[in-house]
């Protein structure tokens, strides 16, 4: 074809075109790549709670509601429970705490587990039947933790609880004033409407006639035996052991106290058994430590509460000698590694009732014939990975075994428990998990986050408090509580909020709709880094090209 | 217990879009079939906030003028990387000339559909600050002086860049270019000159003037609106961060738009007939070395003998914080 036999061009020498035909994707070094990160709240929580997923359905109001409960009960089937008890680790690492406060975990969680109860929400049933047959032993948090999570994956449980009532320390130890019992009966007997068997008052005692009654055994007796220590003292003294008056107290047998109480210990239970005694008439509840209070395993908001409601604490001391109801106190000191001396002073202190909290035992006779299990440091040990015992086939989980003594962590380990039986049943190996990837507060863009205080739940007065057993914490309420979950920033898990699809200089971001988020077109995307650089939550990578 | 007004959005308005807003509360640019009116394989540089001011600006144009609208481009970074003959990255009509003439090319548009009764087709001119503040001022000033039914918008990445970054009446005091190079007692560009164009367009007291940066698209867009609700001349002034001549990492367009706003150096305003009319306030108050460390075109301010020229940029915070009231003292 010659110039002359040429279309005519009107001056063109090609017709018009859209930039589309050039691929500026070529000049990338760097491609944003969407990531999903573990947020510190969940890294935190020894449940193992997908929180930032129940929250983020908590923040679509109520017809959110229930699907954020379905998924915090796939892994604690106790948040009406927890949302009261736990001592949220989840808040104290929460990124937004950087920010202004942290998001109150807490009273979410309890939020959702109330209006489950109320709303008479049930927990799933089994998709399947095993037909095999596992016995829980004690019904506790560890235990009720693994006997919902075997039900859920279809194995037939049985719980053998010695007490005469399920939910061990939940029901024992823990007072009424921040677990009301009526709270615990419900979720417990939601528990069994799975199909979860519990027999009460039918303690084990032979391990070998359970094994050949059943596939496997797990064991959860915890931790209810109170620790003693040696104390001179007279005949006319009344020393108790205060998880006994704890005991006594959930069983409906408050026991007398007198005017003057001290308890010795410096643990939650010694803290619940000072506010104890405060409502049972105790004028004078004093909590004798021998240490300082950095070093009190007591949670500080445990402290906190019971110094608000009168409770005293005599620091570095410890109760040398009781007579009649004269305690001898013997001045401590520290060490420079941090460990208590006497001094040699002393002084007087007068109580009617002394309360021992210095620490709670296993009860292990179950294992006494059992040469196989091995026991240390009063706890059953196990297999770190698969919670078995020396024994095949038997498991252990909670105070009964090694790790932090939470209600919370016994759920997790529970569940972890049940994980490990049902493979162990299928002669499965569980699969190592690979390590996760935090989520970091400096990965997050703050300025994007409206600013909000945390919704405080109101305490009662504290005057209130002491005169019965009324529950100390409300509960938020609707309002507040999706409030509370739009607080949280998402870490590290795209939240739609379409900063990159928005901001791409290079309109390279397709946006899929609500619920899919977004796709690069890397055809077009140059590399920026804006999206990784704006995104409010760290959802995105920006990785180097491979040439 | 304390009460609070419940509907808290987790971002708010502050991010683009998000879940939880209602229909009517989202913005243009987070709709998934928003007009893209500056479209994919534009040969803008990697992190270019002009390119992303122009698709903010003209889809929300667009979308305000029920896609009746034609836009004149002066010559610049914009009518460049956008138009590499026979490609073209804008879907709306849009017409090139020459550096100088945009507002007078755009004027004639309007006086044409004006003559032919199609007032219902909206003009919006647009160019760089070199096209605007400088090389266009005359026909810019024109256009405003006339009333012509145009919004011109101004895309200020201060200097010539695609020419190879020299400086312009735009550039800022101290600023390295290529022509202000970082040498003698007073590197940069010279203290004392330069032009403020939007207070420039507020003398003419044209019916409105806004300025808009990058670090806040609902700001920007409700600006767009409100200049399209409008009849007569109208001029808005965005601030468009340059990672080529500025000298900082593509990705931080944004951030270093935010710091110019939340130190003070960037007054984010609206006026009306020449008055000022509503003032943006600083939400979390930001140094001035937010704003100038990452540039490397300001690296010798914090190089020993920078200490004046720094000084003297926190002097210029100052006097906007307190001259447009930023920090909300005085209201």
């Amino acid at each position: 074809m010659t110039g002359h036999d040429a279309p005519p061009t009107h001056g063109l020498s090609t017709g018009p075109a859209t930039s589309l035909a050039y691929h500026t994707g070529t000049w990338r070094t760097e491609r944003p790549v969407y990531v999903e990160l573990s947020p510190p709240c969940s890294l935190a929580c020894p449940s193992g709670e997908d929180i930032r997923g129940w929250l983020g359905s908590t923040q679509e109001g109520a017809p959110g509601f229930e699907a954020a409960w379905r998924r915090l009960v796939s892994a604690n089937p106790f948040p009406a429970v927890m949302g009261r008890i736990c001592y949220h680790p989840c808040q104290a690492s929460c990124n937004r705490g950087e920010l202004d406060e942290e998001v109150g975990i807490n009273a979410v969680e309890r939020f959702l587990g109330d209006t489950a109860l109320a709303e008479g929400w049930e927990l799933p049933a089994p998709t399947t039947e095993t037909g095999r047959r596992v016995l829980v032993v004690g019904s506790g948090p560890a235990g009720l933790s693994a006997a919902y999570q075997l039900r859920m994956l279809g194995h037939s449980v049985l719980v053998r609880e010695a007490a005469g009532e399920p939910g061990g320390m939940m029901r024992y130890g823990i007072p009424a004033y921040r677990l009301p019992r009526e709270v615990l009966a419900q979720e417990i007997s939601r528990i069994e409407r799975t199909g979860v068997v519990i027999e009460c008052e039918a303690p084990v005692t032979d391990l070998d006639a359970a094994q050949r009654e059943f596939d496997a055994v797990v064991l959860t007796m915890g931790a209810g035996v109170a620790h003693h220590v040696d104390i001179p003292a007279g005949a006319a003294s009344k020393i108790v052991d205060a998880i006994d008056v704890l005991r006594d107290v959930a069983s409906g047998r408050p026991p007398l106290v007198g005017r003057r109480v001290a308890v010795y210990g410096g643990g939650n239970t010694a803290m619940d058994a000072a506010r104890t005694a405060r409502r049972l008439g105790a004028q004078d509840a004093v909590v004798v430590y021998r240490r300082t209070q950095e070093q009190m395993p007591a949670h500080p908001t445990e402290l906190q509460d019971a110094i608000g409601e009168g409770v005293r604490v005599q620091w570095l001391s410890t109760i040398s000698q009781v007579e009649g109801q004269t305690l001898t106190i013997e001045r401590m000191e520290l060490d420079e590694e941090g460990r208590p001396h006497g001094t040699g002073e002393f002084e007087e202190l007068d109580a009617d009732t002394v309360m021992l909290a210095v620490g709670q035992d296993a009860d292990l006779t179950l294992l006494e014939n059992v040469p196989d299990i091995h026991v240390s440091d009063g706890v059953v040990q196990v297999d770190p990975t698969t919670l078995m015992t020396g024994r095949d086939g038997v498991f252990a989980a909670g105070d009964v075994s090694p790790g932090s003594r939470t209600a919370t962590y016994a759920i997790g380990r529970g569940a972890r428990a049940a994980k490990a039986v049902d493979a162990y049943l299928a002669a499965r190996v569980i699969p190592a998990e690979p390590a996760p990837r935090e989520a970091t507060y400096d990965r997050m863009t703050s300025w994007y986050y409206s600013d909000a205080p945390k919704q405080h739940r109101g305490e009662l007065e504290a005057a209130r408090r002491v005169t019965g057993f009324e529950e100390v914490l409300t509960g938020l309420d609707a309002e507040h509580a999706v409030f509370e979950a739009r607080r949280c920033m998402s870490c590290g898990s795209c939240f739609e909020c379409d900063n990159c699809f928005g901001m791409c200089p290079d309109d390279a971001i397709r946006k899929l709709g609500p619920g899919m988020r977004y796709e690069i077109d890397y055809d077009y995307c140059k590399g920026c880094g804006i999206c990784a650089e704006e995104c409010p939550c760290g959802a995105i990578d920006m990785i180097p090209e491979v040439k | 217990m304390t009460t609070v007004h419940i509907p808290f959005l987790q971002t708010g308005t502050l991010a683009v879009g998000g879940r939880l807003l209602e229909d009517e509360e989202r913005s243009v640019q987070s709709q998934a079939d928003r007009p893209s009116s500056l479209t994919k394989g534009h040969r803008a540089c990697q992190g270019c906030a002009e390119a992303l001011a122009a698709r903010w600006v003209m889809d929300t144009a667009v979308e305000a003028a029920d896609d009746k609208l034609i836009v004149a481009n002066a010559t610049g970074c914009l009518e460049v990387f956008s138009t590499l003959y026979p490609e073209s990255a804008w879907k709306p009509p849009w017409i090139h000339s020459v550096f100088a003439n945009a507002a007078a090319v755009a004027t004639g548009i309007a006086a044409s559909l004006h003559a032919q009764g199609r007032d219902d087709i909206r003009v919006l001119a647009q160019g760089g600050d070199g096209g605007t503040v400088d090389i266009g001022l005359a026909a810019v000033s024109g256009m405003f002086e006339r009333n012509d039914d145009v919004l011109y918008v101004c895309y200020d990445n201060q200097g010539y860049m695609n020419t190879g970054v020299q400086r312009s009446s735009a550039t800022p005091t101290s600023a390295r270019t290529a022509t202000t190079p970082a040498v003698g007692c007073q590197p940069g560009a010279p203290v004392g000159q330069g032009k403020s164009m939007p207070k420039i367009a507020m003398a003419h007291e044209i019916p409105y003037v806004a300025t808009a940066t990058v670090a806040d698209l609902r700001d920007l867009e409700h600006k767009v609106r409100t200049a399209m609700s409008i009849h007569g001349a109208r001029y808005l002034h965005v601030l468009v961060p340059c990672p080529l001549g500025w000298g900082a990492s593509s990705a931080e367009s944004i951030r270093l738009s935010r710091a110019a706003v939340q130190s003070g150096i960037f007054p984010v305003i609206e006026s009306r007939a020449g008055e000022l009319t509503d003032v943006q306030p600083i939400r979390q108050r930001m140094d001035v070395e937010e704003y100038l460390r990452p540039q490397a075109r300001f690296a010798h301010l914090f190089k020993p003998g920078g200490e004046d020229a720094l000084d003297r940029w926190r002097a210029m915070a100052e006097r906007n914080i307190r001259h447009y009231d930023l920090l909300g003292e005085r209201s």
